[in-house]
């Protein structure tokens, strides 16, 4: 068959794996939640983490997605979320200056005077709370990005993490500098 | 307002809707429904099995585009649709099952036939409900229709506990405004970009090799006869999905008929070598593409789809327009009016060449005098029925030999589940689309393994005197399955051969249908005559046929165009070729 010449290939698109915030808006009706786990899970994306709550408005939950993967996951992502009936916004807003908070409650061993001195040092540093006080630990409470409590995490750990948890980062886009960025300006 | 038993609202609302036909099967968490259909003014379809039933509403949805009602009852019988929503989800088949549910104060504590339906259903219908106040009962099944037939169709679930069925209140039933207003993150995008419609244009005028893809979104959305429309004035040849069948005449010169794994040579070649593809409502499917990377690898792609997560999904699009196909086609072909190019002398060298593949590689089969071909009864069943009647296939070698061998000249003529690929589905649609389509002659062609998959319907089909025609291309394998094994498993027929099966004639006969057989060539133009004959209950034909034929061509899953399998037997060719038999 001389006709079949092998010709060049259809090009393929990058595979840049990066991590992406993603805001929805839904409305904050019984199951809506399932539904949106569903189709990650259904659909093999990976959750690094999810955050959903109330608004202000009646009935509508706002829901923060990280979720790390190439562009054409992402965009398949964001697709199939506004696919849903329930749906009332998807926005990607990495590339958009945000802020991202997460809270993490964290039971810290307090060996002597020393430690507890020390730590005090750190939650001071950090803006961070002690909520709670026994004996032998300290309970700190922390917000901030992804970033900070990691670091605070790194820091606090030699002394002993005896329990933790961690809410997954919630996110919204800056007004003012959504405002520079469409008047041109660059926001850092 | 008015003061009635929840069951009654959920008859009212389908009248309102305009249903003529429900099918499904009661129980217990149902019951009150079916109490309140006894007086319905529609017809109520009992079937043997729930799945039966969801084939049955979506075989009658597709051949008449309406939206089509299965009803089953809480646990077992909502599970038993699970395959059927299925297949209706990967189609996009407008459906709304309205299951009953434990009482509401049952619900959770595991309780005689419960199940988490919503849960179950959720990844395979469009949107489901759990119905908890009888207040949001009228707006919920009103919104349930409205989901399943506008946007990208599909089916929808309404789960109604019993207690909810039981209970009176005072109703009445939403207007089409509250309806849209009360979804309020629902908007299916219909019109097309008017400056990617202009782009499109432009590609179309310049193009010297284009090629039409048209798949089953063109048959949803109505637009077969902008589809036609679109490829005469344009001279451009059409090819369809197995979904797509009838958006274009296959009788027509510029018809290349089916593309993908079983696809004509032509097609396969004309998308390969196409510098233009138009996708109109077809989402590039893997048993269409094959391999992606050398899939049209030098063309530029024009998609139409009113889906926007059907867009970019594996192939890399040029030109995007999401929007409803009837839509955008007639824009489009405004678009090209305004500016027409001399069409017939563009695409002259183009023409020549698919004709030539043509006639190089026709559709084609070994004849035979002495054994039945499966094939040959395709083509008898087209000729006794002027290629008018409407054909709903199982899954397997049979389907794909009904989506080759008969032509099909208009939209919803073919039914098969593209998508899924349910064997156990052509007979019971087949019900369904005679119910809905009764003046049409209606032909379920079947396979052995894939018929016995709903055999009980056949009672349905008798009790309702429903005069569908069964051909079973009965060859004693699952017979796709051993093909792939012939070819690329070293012929270890593992599990394929179907040793005892029924007589089926006889079979047919217990039911109280009319069973007949031919086992020989001469045996097969006799006992289709007879068959047409036969108009007030199903006829069952059992042909006999070649237990190893295989369907060709075929492009081995996940290869491309070029490693596709012809004939048997055909030394000489290029080397890429598998070289069967």
């Amino acid at each position: 068959m001389s006709e079949i010449k092998v010709l060049k290939e259809r090009p393929q698109p990058e595979k840049k794996i990066g991590r992406h915030v993603i805001t929805v808006k839904v409305q904050h009706n019984f199951g809506v939640l399932a539904r949106i786990t569903g189709l990650f899970a259904g659909r093999g994306y990976n959750i690094e983490s999810l955050t959903v709550g109330r608004t202000h408005e009646p009935n509508i939950a706002r829901i923060t997605i990280v979720v790390e993967g190439d562009e054409r996951v992402i965009e398949q992502i964001i697709k199939q979320l506004r696919k849903l009936i329930e749906t009332l916004r998807v926005r990607n807003i990495t590339d958009i200056p945000h802020i991202e908070r997460e809270l993490a409650l964290i039971k810290i061993h307090t060996e002597n005077d020393r430690t507890r001195d020390e730590i005090m040092r750190l939650v001071n540093i950090f803006r961070a709370k002690v909520v709670d006080v026994s004996t032998d630990t300290y309970t700190v409470e922390i917000t901030g990005d992804e970033d900070k409590i990691e670091a605070f995490i790194s820091l606090i750990k030699p002394f002993g993490i005896k329990e933790m948890a961690r809410t997954g980062t919630l996110a919204m886009v800056r007004e003012s500098a959504t405002t520079k960025v469409i008047m041109g300006e660059r926001f850092d | 307002m008015k003061k009635k038993r929840g069951a009654d609202i959920v008859v009212d609302v389908l009248i309102h809707e305009g249903v003529d036909t429900v099918f499904g099967l009661p129980g217990g968490a149902i019951m009150e429904v079916y109490d309140a259909l006894f007086d319905a003014p529609f017809r109520n379809i009992l079937t043997r099995h729930e799945q039966a039933a969801c084939h049955m509403a979506d075989g009658y949805a597709r051949a008449t585009g309406k939206v089509g009602v299965v009803i089953a009852t809480s646990g077992p019988g909502a599970t038993n649709l699970v395959t059927g929503l299925a297949t209706a989800y990967m189609d996009s088949i407008p459906l709304v099952a309205i299951t009953g549910q434990v009482p509401r104060h049952y619900i959770g504590t595991d309780a005689f036939q419960e199940a988490d339906v919503i849960g179950i259903t959720r990844p395979i219908t469009k949107h489901n409900f759990l119905v908890t106040d009888i207040k949001d009962l009228p707006l919920i099944l009103r919104q349930a229709f409205y989901i399943a037939r506008t946007g990208r169709p599909g089916p929808v679930l309404v789960d109604i506990p019993k207690d909810i069925t039981q209970q009176v209140a005072e109703y009445y039933i939403p207007s089409d405004e509250e309806v849209k207003e009360s979804l309020p993150g629902y908007n299916p995008h219909v019109e097309g970009n008017p400056v990617q419609i202009k782009k499109a244009a432009e590609l179309i005028r310049k193009a010297t090799r284009p090629v039409l893809y048209v798949g089953g979104g063109a048959i949803l959305s109505g637009a077969a006869e902008e589809v036609t429309k679109l490829a005469r004035l344009t001279k451009i040849p059409v090819t369809t999905t197995n979904m797509g069948k009838g958006a274009f005449p296959e009788t027509d010169p510029l018809s290349l008929h089916m593309l993908g794994m079983h696809g004509t040579y032509y097609a396969n070649m004309a998308v390969y070598h196409s510098d233009l593809l138009i996708a109109v409502g077809s989402r590039f499917d893997d048993r269409v593409t094959g391999k992606i990377s050398e899939f049209a690898p030098e063309a530029k792609i024009i998609h139409i789809d009113i889906d926007p997560a059907s867009i970019s999904k594996t192939i890399t699009v040029d030109v995007p327009i999401v929007g409803d196909v009837k839509n955008v086609l007639q824009k489009l072909i405004k678009e090209l009016e305004e500016k027409p190019v001399e069409w017939v002398a563009a695409r002259e060298n183009w023409l020549k060449q698919i004709q030539e593949w043509k006639e190089k590689h026709p559709l084609s089969y070994r004849k035979s005098d002495k054994i039945i071909k499966p094939q040959y009864v395709i083509e008898e069943i087209y000729n006794i029925t002027n290629g008018d009647a409407i054909i709903s296939a199982g899954v397997g070698q049979h389907q794909m030999w009904a989506a080759m061998f008969y032509k099909y000249s208009y939209p919803r003529q073919f039914l098969n589940s593209g998508g899924l690929g349910t064997m156990g589905f052509g007979f019971p649609a087949s019900v369904g689309a005679k119910i809905g389509r009764p003046e049409k002659t209606v032909f379920a062609i079947e396979g052995d393994g894939s018929f016995i998959m709903n055999i009980q319907d056949l009672a349905t089909a008798v009790q309702y005197r429903v005069p569908v025609k069964i051909a079973i291309i009965n060859n004693g394998f699952l017979g796709m399955v051993r093909q792939w094994q012939q070819f690329f498993y070293d012929s270890r027929y593992a599990s394929v051969c179907l040793s005892v099966q029924p007589d089926f004639v006889k079979l047919a006969e217990s039911f109280g249908a009319v069973g007949l057989r031919a086992t020989k060539p001469s045996e097969v133009r006799e006992v289709l005559a007879k068959a047409m004959e036969i108009n007030d209950r199903p006829v069952l034909i059992d042909f006999v046929v070649d237990r190893e034929e295989n369907v060709l061509p075929m492009v081995p899953a996940g290869k491309s165009y070029r490693d596709m399998i012809l004939t048997p037997k055909q030394k000489g060719e290029a080397e890429t070729m598998y070289l069967v038999g």
